[in-house]
């Protein structure tokens, strides 16, 4: 029973350092660091870390500013790129409003036309990444990728040297190798801890500026999470994967639907999950930028057309995670998960998965229905 | 022994009380504006003290003290529709405020369901709203509209349909046209929302409009399925929630 206390507070404290962060960027800023602001898992983070740069991601989670955002974006579209173009708007995030330079990338409709209004009020530089993963793909988000590295080194007036992106490459693949292994804890039956649990850590150290403390912090909360995790509590729950849209903003009430009706969330494959974690950048390849290109692009994000690598994900992920169903949130408006996710629901039924497809965005009134959708799919199971 | 089944829905409180083979009594009340008073009502007057076990489903279940339970209204719709009605595979749920679509297994289980509950369209509601207008009783649909010509009523919201209605009768159109249009446009989109489930086999319609024949028809035509109900067709779930209830507190072995 102490375990019940002992886990959250150690969680807490990851979740607290999303508040903590604000302060911790304006300490940064008087120590002259540069901050990068990053919207998508597609963002080979390894280029700005060689410049020294804190990279900070600006994927919006409230509906606050959604209403500001309204008076330019239209309202059928998705809450996320609302949510971001608000705060940017509205210098109410302390990421947007320390970031140097912004870099996003041609994903999907709705971001590559919003970016245009973006960089009206903030400088923004956006990359072109391709919309499938042929071989001509590789070759332009490579050249993007040079592209890049030469903006953040005129934009800073810095100079970005092979060695650094080399070095900066390990320190991911480190990064990702803590993350991997944290996730992968909910391999076990029972596994040791809550989805919301899972998603506030994966989201947590996505605003960790520290990446070398933030690696030993994850290692060691493995360790506590090993060691005190009363697992039996979760015995007999349905193993539920999230995949989807980025939840950051719905995963309070999608999550916690999910496991008050008896699920445990044990895999998240959408963004800052596996989907953007598993793969590491391949260190031995001589080309850094080859490398980070190779790596970057086969990330199966819905944007992809056609798209194997999401399902060549689910896939492991079903037999490692011994998954009993599948739920996918998809935002709304968000035109290329909400056409996949027929696709999703084919592959994962075939299989012998239930699945369960829910439409959603950063305002509470749909909560009531949620649950019922949620509870209803517990029954089912 | 026997059990008690309470659906609260968004216009009508449902009850049943059930003793493992028949419906002994039903009871519906109005929900209005308050749907934990008027649970409790339909709790007062069914409960008795053989009751094993009460069990609580629609929007307002989780206002019932005296529920031993909570299940949600698919699950609870698809156990009480299976019970009404033969060899049933999908059921449809037009509902006050949402409306439903499940698919069953052969042994009566939930195999995948789908809810429309973002919009009035397709739901009661929409048919509220054109009783209002065309200013006749929802009870003398069948009779209204028969042998009539369907006006095409295109809108899908419930507030430009108004709207359209309104046009309509502006431009001398026969009411019972239009309400056997408004009809056929509800119809078609429920039958659209359920065939996402790809059913197949015999679907069977729940909710306050499965009691008249115009609505069965029209989503039997639109479906290409035979559709059956059943004269308690809008207990299903207060039925399907007091038999969860009775497999519940029956005693093992």
């Amino acid at each position: 029973m102490e375990l019940v206390k002992e886990l959250p507070e150690i969680f807490s404290e990851f979740g607290e350092q999303r508040r903590k962060s604000f302060m911790d960027a304006y300490a940064l800023k008087q120590q002259g660091i540069p901050f990068v602001g990053a919207f998508c898992t597609y963002l080979p983070q390894e280029i700005p870390l060689a410049m020294g740069a804190a990279v900070v991601g600006l994927c919006s989670k409230t509906g606050e500013t959604i209403p500001e955002a309204e008076m330019v974006l239209p309202r059928n579209l998705c809450p996320l790129i609302k949510a971001s173009y608000g705060f940017a708007k509205t210098d109410k995030c302390p990421y947007f409003y320390f970031s140097d330079l912004i870099i996003g990338e041609t994903t999907c409709d709705g971001k590559k036309k919003m970016y245009e209004l973006l960089g009206q009020i903030k400088p923004v530089h956006v990359m072109e990444l391709p919309n499938s993963q042929s071989p001509a793909a590789l070759l332009l988000w490579k050249s993007e990728i040079l592209r890049l590295k030469e903006k953040l080194e005129s934009h800073f007036g810095v100079t970005i040297t092979e060695d650094a992106i080399r070095e900066a490459i390990k320190l991911k693949n480190r990064e990702r190798q803590a993350i991997k292994a944290f996730y992968a804890l909910q391999k076990q039956v029972p596994a040791p801890m809550d989805g919301m649990s899972l998603h506030q850590v994966l989201e947590g150290v996505q605003f960790k500026f520290d990446r070398e403390k933030a690696i030993d912090e994850l290692w060691a909360l493995i360790d506590k999470i090993q060691r005190e995790s009363d697992r039996e509590k979760y015995r007999g729950r349905k193993r539920i994967l999230v995949t989807g849209s980025p939840i950051g903003g719905v995963a309070a009430k999608t999550i916690q639907a999910i496991e008050e009706a008896g699920g445990q969330v044990v895999a998240m494959e959408n963004c800052g999950g596996a989907k953007s974690v598993d793969e590491l950048v391949d260190e031995e390849n001589p080309d850094v930028y080859d490398a980070l290109a190779r790596r970057y692009l086969n990330i199966g994000c819905s944007c992809m057309t056609p798209n194997p690598n999401r399902f060549k994900m689910l896939d492991e992920l079903f037999e490692e995670y011994r998954v009993d169903a599948v739920v996918e949130i998809v935002l709304q408006a968000c035109h290329t998960f909400a056409v996949e996710a027929y696709s999703v629901k084919k592959f994962a039924t075939e299989r012998g998965i239930p699945y369960l497809g829910v439409e959603t965005d950063y305002s509470t009134s749909d909560e009531g229905q949620l649950r019922t959708r949620m509870a209803a799919f517990m029954e089912m199971l | 022994m026997i059990t008690l089944g309470i659906d609260c829905g968004s216009t009508t409180t449902k009850g049943a009380l059930y003793d493992g083979s028949d419906v002994l009594r039903t009871l519906l009340l109005p929900t209005r504006a308050r749907p934990a008073e008027q649970m409790q009502a339909v709790y007062d007057a069914l409960y008795t003290p053989e009751v094993a076990c009460t069990v609580a489903t629609g929007y307002g279940r989780a206002l019932l003290p005296q529920a031993d339970r909570t299940i949600t209204e698919i699950t609870c719709h698809a156990r009480g529709a299976g019970m009404l009605g033969e060899a049933v595979r999908c059921v449809i749920d037009i509902g006050g405020q949402d409306c439903k679509a499940i698919l069953l297994h052969p042994d009566g289980s939930v195999a995948d369901f789908a809810m429309n509950d973002k919009c009035a369209a397709g739901t009661g509601r929409f048919i509220e709203m054109m009783t209002r207008i065309l200013d006749f009783p929802i009870e003398e649909i069948d009779r209204f509209v028969e042998g009539h010509q369907p006006c095409e009523i295109s809108s899908m919201c419930t507030v430009f349909a108004e709207s359209e209605i309104v046009s309509l009768l502006a431009a001398g159109a026969d009411r019972a046209d239009i309400a056997l249009g408004v009809v056929q446009s509800i119809c078609r989109r429920t039958a659209a929302f359920a065939m996402r489930l790809s059913p197949t086999g015999t679907v069977f319609f729940t909710g306050g409009l499965a009691r008249f024949e115009s609505f069965r028809r029209t989503i039997e035509e639109a479906l290409g399925l035979p559709v059956v109900t059943h004269p308690l067709a809008q207990f299903a779930g207060a039925i399907g929630a007091a038999a969860l209830g009775y497999a519940k507190a029956m005693p093992r072995g």
